[in-house]
């Protein structure tokens, strides 16, 4: 790939990704005595889908965590739009703009489908106590501002039929559809997901890469995703950083990691010295 | 009308009345242990306490006067002024509230993450603590409470039912007011969760505490607001139970009346609290109406109990409760 300017560049299929939104710099974790990710840096830029791949236990959820605010590294900085962030509460990150899904899927299961996806706009509601309470003014037209971007994205990702079901009682599949579907409403400058494609069937697979595609094309909202299965993350994603044993082994566009040695032998198992 | 038939119906409607005040008591314990998993034994503690600092507030009290006239050998009791009710309700809960803080910042705060052993004797111990603040702040005597709620029998109810049955019933307004205001403020309870902001945070918390935090809930905030929430129940039956026998150190035991509620009702249910108080209170009279005389009476003291024993045996969640299922 040609050298990418600061401000951005243009993709292949005719996307404009922008500058750097998020930037780890030589961040460092450990838990106890074991290193889960050494001295990794990266950076995010607006507009694009950035991978982070890996065998199994390279550190790629704790570095998601890293950028979640769930998991605080020893050393490193964390740099958002043009800003170091401070060691900041999962809360404080997602009040941010940062929304993310879960390997192991979070959802609220004593909820509707419609009820989680809400609560993805908690952020967006700041009417006073005294209006909610007697549905005035502000209240009301928050809450039908909500409504209407969580109907969009339940359209979006084409969920209608299911929009008063309790998630508990959803199939697996759907569920992480549901999920996507609460990160997205929060209008996140940046969707971290975890997984998205983890113990899917073929069919469901891709369905989510097609639901991730389209998010990024129309919303161009800026995805960050990790995966271990390299086929599927090579069609979808723009540039990817490979991790290994906690080190970067390899970051580039799809093409370059495919013919990186480092990352051809981490997958084919090489044994390290 | 058959007599007994008639008698019955008195006792059921007593009962329903005696069944929403541990509703009430119920309802605190439900709120806190669905949003943080904690089931808190001080809730009884907190409602003498609550109940405690309105009449002390009302009477214009010293709080801590023992330990003041010790330490500046003074002999001071009242500050000689009176809070009218509603302003001195109104403080308790600003107390409450604080109290709720307290709570958070230097106990729970500290064990999140923990068993729910721990957390529990944790607010064992906070009950034996919180109880010892409100005889150093208020004494340890029995106090009236008087926030101008009405009492004594009910005159309409009593000649209504008397020109239907011959026999007027003999209902407390207390009573009467104690359901009306544990009704409208369960209805308020249930709006709040549903519709507010905060209600909605407070239902994602209580259901699943790593998703709350992605979509950007503050789990420290919303537990402030359950304990702030339980602490403003208590006070409610703090008031209904004090105004009907003193306040006094006792009212702390009607927290062991919510267990039976509680099991019955399930615990992480806000309908099953009613439902589960309402069936015990009214469970418990119509048992000591009937059978209570051929077995030597006192029956109100142990039927709860074993009626909540029947319930765990045949359906251990409760009646609303989540169910439980084990995946193997």
């Amino acid at each position: 790939m040609n050298e990418m300017s600061p401000d951005g560049y243009t993709t292949e299929d005719g996307r404009k990704i922008g500058g750097v939104v998020m930037e780890m710099r030589n961040i460092t974790l450990r838990f106890g005595g074991v290193v889960a990710i050494k001295d990794i840096s990266f950076d995010i830029r607006e507009g694009e889908i950035r991978a982070i791949i890996g065998p199994n236990g390279a550190g790629k959820s704790s570095m998601l965590n890293v950028i979640s605010g769930f998991y605080h590294p020893q050393e490193g900085e964390v740099w958002y739009r043009g800003a170091r962030r401070p060691a900041m509460k999962p809360f404080q990150v997602a009040r941010q703009g940062i929304a993310r899904t879960f390997q192991n899927i979070a959802l609220f299961d004593g909820m509707t489908v419609l009820d989680n996806i809400m609560t993805g706009r908690l952020n967006h509601m700041s009417a006073s106590f005294i209006d909610q309470a007697l549905w005035w003014g502000k209240a009301q037209r928050e809450e039908v501002k909500n409504r209407r971007v969580a109907e969009e994205v339940i359209d979006f990702l084409e969920i209608q039929n299911i929009r008063k079901t309790p998630v508990g009682r959803l199939p697996y599949g759907l569920k992480k559809r549901v999920e996507l579907a609460r990160a997205l409403v929060a209008e996140p400058s940046i969707l971290l997901l975890d997984e998205p494609m983890a113990g899917m069937n073929v069919e469901e697979k891709e369905d989510m890469s097609r639901f991730i595609l389209d998010v990024n094309d129309e919303f161009g909202t800026t995805i960050a995703l990790i995966e271990h299965d390299m086929g599927v993350v090579m069609d979808l994603s723009d540039r990817v950083v490979v991790m290994d044993y906690g080190k970067k082994i390899g970051d580039g566009t799809p093409d370059e990691v495919r013919n990186n040695p480092d990352v051809i032998d981490a997958y084919l198992g090489v044994a390290h010295d | 009308m058959p007599e007994q038939l008639v008698f019955a119906m008195e006792v059921t409607l007593n009962g329903l009345m005696t069944g929403v005040m541990y509703s009430l008591v119920a309802l605190g314990f439900v709120l806190i242990f669905k949003a943080s998993g904690i089931f808190n034994y001080a809730q009884g503690v907190m409602a003498l306490f609550a109940a405690m600092t309105l009449v002390g507030i009302q009477d214009g009290r010293v709080p801590f006067a023992h330990i003041i006239n010790e330490v500046l050998g003074t002999d001071i009791h009242y500050f000689g002024w009176e809070v009218p009710a509603l302003l001195a309700i109104l403080l308790t809960v600003l107390v409450m509230i604080g109290f709720a803080l307290f709570v958070q910042k230097f106990i729970f705060r500290h064990l999140v993450g923990q068993e729910p052993i721990i957390l529990f004797m944790a607010t064992i111990g906070l009950a034996y603590f919180l109880e010892g603040v409100s005889d150093l702040m208020w004494g340890s005597e029995i106090r009236n409470l008087d926030v101008g709620l009405p009492q004594g029998i009910n005159d309409t109810i009593d000649q209504v039912t008397f020109e239907i049955f011959g026999y007027g019933f003999f209902i407390d307004n207390l009573d009467l007011w104690a359901t009306g205001i544990a009704a409208v403020l369960v209805a308020g309870l249930i709006a709040y969760a549903q519709y507010t902001k905060n209600g909605r945070a407070m239902r994602a918390v209580a259901d699943d505490h790593q998703a709350a935090l992605s979509v950007g809930i503050s789990l420290n905030y919303v537990w402030i607001l359950v304990w702030s929430l339980a602490g403003i129940v208590a006070l409610v039956a703090g008031i209904m139970w004090g105004s009907k026998s003193g306040v006094q150190f006792s009212l702390s035991l009607i927290a062991l009346k919510a267990l039976p509620v509680l099991m019955l009702g399930g615990f992480t249910s806000i309908p099953g609290a009613i439902v589960g108080g309402l069936i015990i209170g009214v469970g418990e009279a119509l048992f000591e109406f009937s059978i209570g005389p051929l077995i030597g009476g006192a029956t109100e003291n142990w039927f709860a109990y074993v009626l909540a024993l029947v319930f765990l045996v045949f359906r251990p969640q409760g009646l609303f409760g989540e169910k439980i299922i084990e995946r193997v």
